[in-house]
């Protein structure tokens, strides 16, 4: 029972981050934007929050720098993309690389130190409940923090006015800039609150799941989440259940020498990615379908010619 | 105020223009940043751009860096043209340095003047593969090439990883995971002996003329140019989305796996589990930065190169982190792309003339 609970915990760190990084991306592309610079802003938010944390000793303080780290970055390919028409893939190409660079070399004074332990959620008499109380009520307090943003978001897409717009600019952002809608700052706005998302994810990484800070630590979890939106079909949701099968196939790799299986680890390893690979087959060959969910704007340069 | 104007064709002398000035401005960014982190500005940058260049061996050194960015960029601009995005080259020079030892190892103890082309073939072979995976299940499955190319090059990584610690290592080494030094008959030529400039560098050159050749004069040069600014029309002429796809990706994988074997057989001589280091990912800001022109792409290779040499000074010389070049080919992208809507639209001071109102209202 024990192993049970250990894996089911695993599948919750593991997801977190994804969670964070998917369901802001999620935002983005929602918005008309492609951001492939994820994984830049993941690494920046990760190593912005380590040294925070390391710093200042606060790990709300923590949160807010990843964050903060996430959103300029996130600004940054909005100058490029929304304010000077650059191509969209290529900028978020340079974000990655660009981000991956900077990281180290802000983190090269904080390699190999370890940050202390995140403050975990802690209610009387439920968490020391037995099997439910770690799995519902003892994990760190982002965990709560993503479901609850998931939660946020598809309120915020499908109830409320200001999501509408969001969405109206996304399908066809010259019929909504000729509504009067202002497209390029609703784009940077969803674009920065992806950046955020994204940099609260890298924070997980470095702060929670393991909690020291190591070059390219992201390891490709960045484009991960991108391939979960296209996954989840732009449904929150379903970018949620996605990232915890993507934990669940990470987990499998630390737990595989428990079931006995002698295989090296590298080849474990592989899984995550030849499973992104996968789900995005099974998704994508139905054309129709993909092209009817995605948002009909995505990718698409905006130029305001009156 | 200031305001774009779209231009009616794009700026051919801005087109030109722009990677000189995103050149400038990355030195100039480059400045402020070793300031910020207390390192003499101007020491440095002298130290990055210059001084590889005042000796055989930096320029040497500079040349066997610029061979597998030049050769996988010129292949990834094939693709760029086309709006087809391998991104995982970096996976594909893996493959290609693992296939192409592989057969060095394999044949450790037959050597002969047949060995080397053999390697070749198989590096190119095995880049040409790696890259049929992400062609085969975008023409086949509609998947997306940029996460699935991208997915493999952490698969390649870990291949690799499996044979040099596995079937590869050396039998004779102690505890190191590293495969044997290759027979001298699977290594590279020198140029110019004392150096490790090797004749990768001359085949680099030679893809560069091809590519050019083949871009001025042959139809696929049209084909993907037209593939890239307008698919529909592309379809309408009766250009197949599918061959194209394909061709781009098995020659950029081909010529991706043929730099990863020239960096087993050529500089290293051997397989190690560090031999991805980036190349592939640095050849894409190769690729724009050449403005995917073959040409440009040789120079853009050059420059890059530089960063690396001269990155590699700056650690030694003032205890610079490595990390810093890669700052710096970020910058330089950046700035390129920044600098593109000098070539697409033009700059007006003061609102719109009303001139331009009323000819748009008509």
């Amino acid at each position: 029972m024990d192993l049970v609970v250990n894996i089911l915990i695993g599948i919750v760190i593991a997801a977190t981050p994804l969670v964070f990084a998917a369901i802001g991306e999620l935002v983005v592309e929602k918005a008309g934007v492609l951001n492939l610079g994820v994984e830049g802003m993941m690494i920046m938010g990760a190593v912005a929050g380590f040294a925070t944390r390391i710093e200042t000793g606060s790990p709300w303080l923590a949160l807010v720098a990843a964050m903060a780290a996430g959103a300029i970055m996130a600004a940054l390919f909005g100058l490029l993309t929304l304010t000077l028409l650059s191509n969209q893939v290529a900028s978020g190409l340079a974000l990655t690389l660009f981000g991956l660079g900077l990281a180290a070399l802000l983190g090269q004074a904080y390699s190999g130190m370890s940050a202390p332990a995140f403050p975990r959620l802690s209610i009387p008499g439920l968490s020391t409940l037995p099997v439910i109380g770690p799995l519902l009520f003892g994990h760190d307090l982002l965990v709560y923090l993503s479901v609850a943003l998931v939660a946020g978001v598809v309120w915020f897409l499908g109830r409320t006015r200001a999501g509408l717009i969001l969405r109206a600019v996304g399908e066809n952002h010259d019929a909504a800039h000729q509504l009067g809608y202002p497209v390029v700052l609703i784009r940077y706005l969803a674009l920065m609150f992806g950046g955020a998302a994204a940099g609260l994810g890298g924070a997980y990484l470095s702060l929670v799941q393991s909690p020291i800070w190591v070059e390219k630590m992201t390891a490709g979890r960045g484009w991960i989440a991108l391939a979960l939106v296209v996954f989840a079909a732009w449904r929150p949701w379903r970018a949620l259940a996605g990232a915890y099968l993507f934990g669940g196939i990470t987990i499998l790799q630390l737990h595989s020498q428990a079931f006995g299986l002698k295989i090296e680890a590298q080849y474990m390893n592989m899984l995550p990615y030849l499973a992104t690979i996968l789900v995005l087959v099974v998704i994508s060959s139905d054309r129709r379908r993909l092209q009817s969910n995605a948002p009909a704007s995505l990718g698409k340069p905006f130029y305001a010619a009156s | 105020m200031l305001r774009l104007e779209r231009r009616k064709e794009a700026s051919r002398s801005m087109l030109y223009a722009t990677p000189f000035l995103a050149v400038l401005l990355t030195m100039a960014a480059g400045i402020v940043l070793f300031a910020l982190i207390g390192k003499d500005p101007l020491r440095a940058i002298s130290i990055i751009f210059f001084q590889p260049l005042t000796s055989v061996y930096g320029v040497t050194e500079l040349l066997v860096k610029a061979t597998p960015l030049v050769l996988i960029a010129v292949g990834l601009s094939l693709g760029f043209r086309a709006g087809i995005w391998n991104i995982g080259a970096e996976g594909q020079y893996t493959m290609g340095a693992l296939a192409g030892g592989a057969v060095a190892l394999a044949f450790y103890d037959q050597p002969g003047l047949w060995l080397l082309p053999l390697m070749c073939v198989a590096g190119a072979a095995g880049g040409a593969a790696w890259a049929a995976i992400p062609a085969f299940l975008k023409t086949r499955f509609n998947a997306n090439e940029i996460l699935v190319s991208l997915m493999l090059t952490y698969v390649a990584g870990l291949i690799l990883s499996v044979m040099v610690f596995g079937p590869l290592r050396d039998p004779e080494g102690l505890s190191f995971p590293e495969s044997r030094l290759f027979h001298d008959s699977a290594r590279l030529p020198v140029l110019i002996s004392g150096t490790r400039a090797h004749v990768g560098i001359l085949v680099a050159l030679v893809a560069v003329l091809l590519t050019a050749f083949v871009l001025a004069r042959h139809r696929f040069g049209l084909v993907i140019r037209v593939l890239g600014a307008a698919p529909a029309a592309a379809r309408f002429a009766g250009f197949s989305e599918t061959a194209t796809v394909w061709t781009c990706l098995l020659v950029s994988g081909a010529l991706s796996g043929l730099a990863g074997l020239f960096e087993a057989s050529g500089t290293l001589g051997q397989l190690v589990p560090a031999l991805p280091v980036g190349y592939g990912f640095t050849a894409i800001i190769v690729a724009f930065l050449g403005r995917l022109h073959p040409v440009g792409i040789l120079a853009a290779g050059l420059l890059l190169g530089l960063t690396y040499i001269g990155g590699e000074g700056a650690q030694i010389a003032m205890s610079l982190p490595s990390a810093v070049t890669s700052v710096f080919q970020g910058m330089l992208l950046f700035f390129l792309l920044a600098m593109d809507v000098l070539v697409n639209y033009r700059i007006r001071l003061g609102s719109r003339p009303a001139a331009a109102i009323a000819a748009e209202a008509e």
